[in-house]
């Protein structure tokens, strides 16, 4: 009797919420971390980017509205689904990140539980970064905050599942969408995960991932006049990324952007297994304030 | 002619004691700088009021140098209280020089007494007294959790100032800077420095601590200058989008950090529901107050159809009463335009209106013969893609659309791509909380307009920069926090 041979997964883009291969119809090989072949990655290209900002725009609005409550929900359910494939994804980062299965497992379950932590936030953070603002004068003057819109992330280069729950939760809990550039050498707990978020309630285009060159596309993500903040994170080991053009490009239309951690012009990449704090849910919020006259 | 003329009533200027010029000051003291000066002038006579040094690199240098030492070795080392102190002397020496500072602020900006006195002066003091008192209580601000370091300042922070709120923009920028510790080199706006000048001998009066304020005068250049010095570590600008555009070009790849208050193309909406009189009013604070020279003035007048005539009708009645004029008359509502460059400005984009097809009406007015003047305009007959629709005009020129419904109106206030106030008059209470909700806006005004506040944060979406002053929030902007502290 043979050995039974193996249905290996093909993986491909997601991208408002379907899972296109790259209309470039390119893609590129991944190999683990002692050069092995693990799977052909779809290598998405400036129309895909495009496209999914298109996507994320058009979710945006719907994901903004939805009461705080049901995003919490929602991404509750993301929560769900993850630890359901808990196996699945000890692999992946196993093979991707080449490490051991317990500790690859520690990851997994931190990512896990970040997500979870993000979560929480959804109907938290008005309550905590809002208030009512006492103006000398009879008016009725509240700020909260709100969504800055469609957020483009260079997803971490090296953690590629704990770091790319790290930078997409907080950007997504409060209401905006995300167009991700996954890690481009570790790309396949990126779309993995694209299969946990179209099965879990998060509307399509809230989260798009796109694989492949991160030196390639990020440009164009960073020129878009219809993304309104950037994540330079991933630029930290990326090949051929300066973040400072890529920043430089992201004035076109003053996007908010996160800067890479570190000293100087050196992008390093954050230790994700600390515990966050709200800099990252803040960093895609703007505070709206509302005056109105009180009086009979 | 109106049926009761007022009687002049003309502010004293003998308040102000002027000097023929004005060196920097730069650690405490002023001093001469090394670069070239230029004059600065009454924009509603064209009378020059003094000579003003243009500070040069090596001038803002040594002010940064100032800055940090101060920084260092004073500022960064006293305990809140004590510098919560500092900034509720200047506070209370703002109030007691108040009228000094209002009168010096209409001559070199042209602005009505009325509206110095009464707005920028007063609430240029209230922004001290309100951060003077969180110097000690950063802790509180709700910006690092338990478990991490207090927020800490930033270090020396740049600031670059426009010319429409000399005083008040100063005061914006500096008190919270100084209440969280950091230490400023303040470029005020080439047009308008002298009040900042006065400031300086009011960190003198208080014994501010020589150089944790630093003022350098000049132009583009020396702005720049500051912006790009190495040893800035925050920079804090209020201007035009492209100039924002180019600091965020400029500070790219460093670690400064930066807040941009920049230009608005603000909507005020106004529905056939609401006390009609009442929006007039709101209308006119709205694109009028400050001679249009505000960044969230209301310049796109957005009207329900049915009452778009009625509202035109009533507003240009209103206007017909605004007293253009002498900025130090008391009963002056519009003052002179800042410079002849920016009363070019003005021209420009009204003729592109008339030349595109919008009906212009101007207010029928005597307007002085020497100064820089615009009288109060309406264009009617705008479309969304007109220049005067499109582009901020920093004048007192109102373009009015229509809507017909709610949805319509968010669709027309929100196609631009500033996002810094807006305005909504309604008497339904959920309307103005839906709209309120849909507008991508910074601030929002219901039922009122042009209203500011130290406690209340002021800042825009989109291409209307990042970051918000004012209240807590604006705090974070000069603080290390969480993980970052």
């Amino acid at each position: 009797m043979s050995p039974r041979l193996d249905v290996r997964k093909t993986y491909k883009l997601y991208v408002g919420g379907a899972f296109p291969r790259s209309e470039s119809g390119r893609s590129y090989e991944i190999v683990d971390a002692k050069g092995t072949f693990l799977a052909n990655a779809a290598m998405g290209s400036r129309k895909d980017v495009r496209d999914a900002v298109v996507k994320a725009r058009a979710a945006q609005g719907g994901w903004a509205t939805a009461t705080a409550y049901n995003r919490g929900q929602v991404l509750y359910r993301v929560g769900e689904v993850l630890e359901g494939r808990r196996d699945q994804f000890i692999a992946e980062v196993a093979a991707s990140e080449g490490l051991t299965k317990p500790r690859a497992s520690a990851v997994v379950d931190q990512a896990i539980d970040r997500w979870l932590w993000y979560a929480g936030w959804s109907d938290k953070v008005a309550q905590v970064l809002g208030g009512l603002n006492p103006v000398a004068g009879p008016y009725f003057d509240i700020s909260a905050p709100e969504p800055t819109g469609v957020v483009g992330i260079l997803a971490p280069q090296g953690s590629s599942l704990l770091g790319l729950v790290s930078v997409i939760a907080p950007a997504v809990v409060t209401g905006n969408t995300v167009v991700v550039l996954t890690s481009e050498q570790r790309p396949l707990p990126a779309i993995s995960l694209g299969e946990v978020l179209a099965t879990s309630d998060v509307p399509g285009g809230v989260i798009n991932l796109i694989s492949g060159r991160t030196a390639e596309l990020a440009p164009w993500l960073a020129s878009h006049r219809d993304v309104n903040a950037i994540d330079l994170t991933g630029a930290a080991d990326a090949t051929d990324v300066d973040w400072a053009d890529l920043e430089v490009k992201a004035a076109d239309n003053l996007k908010r952007v996160l800067r890479p951690v570190g000293t100087g012009g050196d992008a390093v990449e954050p230790d994700w297994t600390e515990q966050p704090d709200l800099s990252r849910i803040r960093a895609y919020l703007e505070t709206k304030t509302v005056w109105h006259p009180k009086g009979r | 002619m109106s049926k009761f003329e007022y009687a002049p009533a003309p502010e004293s200027r003998a308040i102000v004691d002027l000097q023929s010029s004005y060196g920097l000051f730069i650690n405490g003291e002023f001093v001469d700088g090394t670069g070239s000066s230029f004059k600065t002038i009454n924009p509603a006579t064209e009378e020059k009021l003094a000579d003003v040094s243009e500070a040069s690199a090596d001038d803002v240098d040594k002010a940064v140098k100032a800055a940090r030492t101060a920084y260092t070795r004073v500022w960064s080392r006293m305990s809140g209280a004590e510098r919560g102190k500092y900034v509720f002397r200047i506070a209370r020496i703002m109030q007691e020089r108040a009228r000094e500072l209002a009168v010096l602020e209409s001559l070199d900006n042209g602005k009505p007494i009325k509206e110095s006195r009464d707005v920028d002066v007063p609430t240029a003091a209230a922004h001290f007294f309100y951060h003077a008192g969180w110097a000690d209580k950063l802790e509180y601000a709700g910006l690092s959790p338990a478990g991490s370091p207090p927020p800490r300042p930033l270090g020396v922070v740049g600031q670059v100032i426009p010319w429409n709120f000399p005083l008040l923009m100063l005061a914006w920028k500096i008190a919270p800077a100084l209440a969280t510790g950091n230490t400023v080199v303040l470029k005020p706006a080439e047009t308008t420095p002298l009040t900042a000048l006065l400031f300086a001998e009011i960190c003198q009066q208080a014994d501010l601590p020589p150089g944790v304020v630093n003022i350098v005068t000049g132009a583009g250049a020396t702005g720049q200058a500051l912006v790009e010095h190495p040893d800035v570590d925050k920079i804090a600008f209020t201007g035009s989008t492209d100039v924002g555009k180019a600091i965020a070009r400029s500070i790219a790849g460093t670690r400064k950090r930066a807040t941009l208050e920049l230009g608005g193309k603000a909507a005020n909406i106004v529905f056939e529901d609401a006390a009609i009189d009442q929006a007039v009013e709101g209308i006119v604070n709205g694109i009028f107050f400050n001679q249009g020279h505000v960044c969230c003035a209301g310049s796109r007048l957005l009207v329900q159809e049915s009452v778009a005539d009625e509202v035109v009708r009533r507003l240009e009645r209103r206007m017909k009463t605004l007293r253009v004029g002498d900025p130090l008359d008391k009963n002056t509502d519009v003052g002179a335009i800042n410079s002849k460059a920016q009363l070019q400005r003005i021209t420009e984009l009204v003729d592109a209106g008339e030349a595109e097809g919008a009906t212009r009406w101007t207010v029928p007015c005597e307007l002085p013969a020497r100064g820089f003047w615009f009288a109060p305009t309406v264009f009617t007959d705008v479309s969304q893609t007109h220049r005067v629709a499109t582009e901020e005009i920093f004048g007192p020129v109102l373009s009015v659309l229509t809507f017909r419904t709610p949805q319509e109106a968010v669709a027309k206030a929100n196609n631009t791509p500033y996002g810094l106030s807006a305005g909504i008059w309604t008497e339904k209470g959920s309307r103005i909380l839906w709209m309120a909700d849909q507008l991508k806006a910074g601030v929002v005004w219901a039922n009122t307009f042009n209203r500011f506040d130290p406690t209340s944060p002021f800042g825009g979406y989109k291409e209307s920069g990042y970051g918000r002053e004012g209240g807590r929030h604006g705090l974070e902007a000069y603080l290390r926090t969480g993980v970052d502290a």
